[in-house]
């Protein structure tokens, strides 16, 4: 177990330092100058901007001072908007996006449990075809075209939540209610097919057998059982939550880390755009790896000497 | 013990005319795995009903530009905004009113020619650029799937079916591509490529790829200890004629799988990127650039955004219950 945590944590280092240098030499590519109007500033200005930020130092060197400035935790300083760190604007734009993801993945995984576990109980019935149907539904409409319909709806037509914004706690509901449309589907798939699968399984007719009641059976059997594996469906999760708030705070104008992100695409903020991938990068690595370790203690039959990989 | 016992004589036996071999005989004719798998897709109504509805889709993304006398980037002010009319559906809410109920058409007098699901600010007709983006979105999609599945096949089979070191190295590079989260790659991509048809492709499929290789060599490595492989092996097969005859043919069923999953990520990755502006540029259309138009505009001109979200979620449904169907069906153990 030991070997395997320190194994994984070598890997997300390696992960980790090949995203930060492909992200940096990517970063070189890009069209257009990190500066805003850059006709306007004379030649004696342009240098002496990039010399502030290091511009005019060799690749190389630029990117050992990166990945040295990485380590210690500072990520430089925004080219856009004069004096900030970006580690600064990553922490101003932290709360709202945690808050509507945090919502999402609260009503996801709720009201998915119990999708999948009516559908599982009653197999083959209008609720298990009405179920799936919801979840088809919610792993096939783009979130962003669910987040403009609600808009129009809820927010224009019928005036129930404000239309977009950040004022309020009012106002986090949509952008949450949005991303969770995912997250509902997938969880209420995943838990329906384990537990159609451990419902099938010898254990479940012994338990039966011996005359327990057939909700005990559900609880104490069942339901123990089809919840261990749904623990993998985190790491995906995360990545559609990702996803889904670069365009969800951009429809609801959600101050977040997704906001921030397409704002700097747009206007060529290279070091926080750096900054933000590797964000990301990191809590997602991160969270797999977490995934995977809850995984291996909460399920026995999982062997950590990496066997796990080629049983798929 | 003198029972009046009845007494048994061999003439009570009289011999069953016998059939050669029927104990042997197979009820019906016999089926191959394809046969059964298509019979068991058809009783699937969903993903028949998916199946029709793509090809629905499909025939109008060719068919559906050239069904009126409009080009997707025809230009023409004095018909801007127009809301959508088709005499005899007006109960549909086609009915050329704009969101004020004022109809458009009479106050322009315009008769001729009326636009089916209305027409953008540019006076461009929405039908045409509807399927016109369509044809764009479902190319973008389909040739992504298709380079993902020829890369996937290839690096998953070749890392699987030599095994040893090749497969060492090659799955610690794929382990460092899974850890990425692939979004992200791809915006940096398309800022790099700058946006268009071709970009969007190569973006999707730098990581894409990477599902359908650990599909694939999941599979051959599970293959490649059966007894069959070993038996065609002990008789003389060739590498080429093992993968040829053996391992393509019952990889082919997760393949078609997860192929049909492929293409609806595809389609949305595809949107998405044209939603934040580094899709497909104007004056092309795709599924992502008309719902970002219609979304800036949908307060007063709601038209815009409904009819391209009803197709890509159309698209979108019938693709993903198509391909829980095909699972099924391809595979009866995976049944749920």
């Amino acid at each position: 177990m030991g070997r395997y945590v320190v194994q994984r944590m070598g890997y997300m280092v390696i992960t980790l330092l090949i995203i930060v240098t492909i992200t940096f030499f990517l970063m070189q590519l890009l069209p257009g100058t990190p500066f805003s109007n850059p006709e306007k500033l004379s030649e004696r200005q342009l240098e002496l901007m990039s010399a502030k930020y290091g511009l005019d130092k060799p690749l190389a060197i630029q990117y050992m001072t990166y990945i040295g400035n990485l380590i210690q935790g500072d990520l430089g300083l925004s080219f856009q908007s004069e004096g900030r760190t970006v580690i600064s604007m990553i922490g101003d734009r932290i709360g709202p996006s945690a808050l509507i993801g945090g919502q999402a993945v609260v009503i996801g995984v709720l009201c998915g449990f119990i999708l999948g576990v009516i559908s599982a109980l009653k197999h083959n019935t209008i609720f298990d075809y009405g179920s799936v149907f919801v979840a088809v539904i919610g792993m096939s409409i783009p979130s962003f075209v669910f987040a403009a319909l609600m808009q129009y709806y809820i927010g224009v037509q019928w005036g129930l939540l404000p239309v977009a914004l950040w004022k309020d706690y009012s106002y986090s509901i949509m952008p949450s209610l949005a991303l969770s449309a995912m997250v509902i589907a997938t969880v209420a798939r995943f838990i329906r097919s384990e537990m159609l699968e451990v419902l099938g399984q010898e254990f479940v007719t012994t338990a039966r057998a011996k005359g327990i009641t057939e909700f005990v059976v559900i609880i104490r059997h069942v339901l123990r059982n089809a919840l261990i594996p749904v623990v993998t469906v985190l790491g995906p999760l995360t990545v559609s939550i990702m996803t889904g708030t670069l365009v969800i705070e951009k429809i609801f104008a959600v101050p977040g880390l997704g906001e921030q992100f397409t704002l700097s695409i747009l206007v060529n903020d290279y070091s926080v755009i750096l900054g933000i991938t590797l964000f990301y990068s990191a809590l997602f690595i991160f969270i797999v790896f977490i995934v995977d370790i809850l995984y291996g203690i909460l399920d026995p039959r999982i062997s950590m000497g990496g066997g796990k990989k080629d049983a798929a | 013990m003198q029972h009046n016992r009845p007494k048994i004589t061999k003439d009570l036996f009289v011999h069953e005319p016998m059939k050669k071999r029927s104990a042997e005989e197979i009820e019906g004719p016999p089926s191959s795995f394809w046969k059964e798998a298509r019979v068991r897709l058809f009783k699937n109504k969903g993903a028949v009903l998916g199946l029709i509805i793509i090809i629905i889709i499909s025939i109008m993304a060719i068919v559906g530009p050239m069904m009126n006398n409009f080009h997707y980037d025809d230009q023409d002010l004095l018909r801007s905004n127009l809301p959508p009319l088709v005499p005899g559906m007006e109960w549909l809410g086609l009915n050329g009113e704009n969101s004020h109920g004022t109809n458009i058409y009479e106050e322009n007098s315009i008769t001729d020619n009326n636009a089916w699901i209305g027409t953008d600010e540019f006076g461009r007709d929405l039908w045409t650029r509807l399927w016109s983006g369509t044809q764009i979105s479902l190319f973008i999609a389909l040739t992504a799937a298709f380079l993902d599945l020829v890369i996937g096949v290839l690096y998953g089979g070749i890392s699987a079916f030599y095994g040893g070191k090749i497969d060492d190295i090659m799955q610690r590079i794929v382990e460092v591509l899974i850890g990425i989260p692939n979004l992200i790659l791809i915006i940096l991509f398309i800022l790099i490529l700058e946006p268009g048809v071709t970009s969007i492709i190569l973006a999707m499929v730098i990581t894409g790829w990477v599902n359908m290789s650990r599909i694939v060599r999941g599979q051959v490595l599970q293959l490649k200890g059966q007894e069959f492989i070993l038996a065609s092996k002990a008789l003389g097969a060739s590498n080429s004629q093992l993968i040829w005859k053996h391992l393509i043919p019952n990889v082919m069923g997760p393949i078609i799988v997860t192929l049909m999953f492929t293409i609806p990520t595809a389609i949305f990755f595809e949107a998405f990127l044209s939603f934040i502006g580094l899709g497909i540029q104007p004056p092309l259309a795709s599924l992502g650039t008309l719902i970002e138009n219609g979304y800036q505009e949908m307060r007063y001109f709601s038209y815009k955004l409904i009819f391209p979200a009803i197709v890509i979620s159309a698209i979108m449904i019938s693709f993903n219950v198509l391909g829980d169907g095909l699972r099924d069906a391809l595979d009866p153990k995976m049944r749920k």
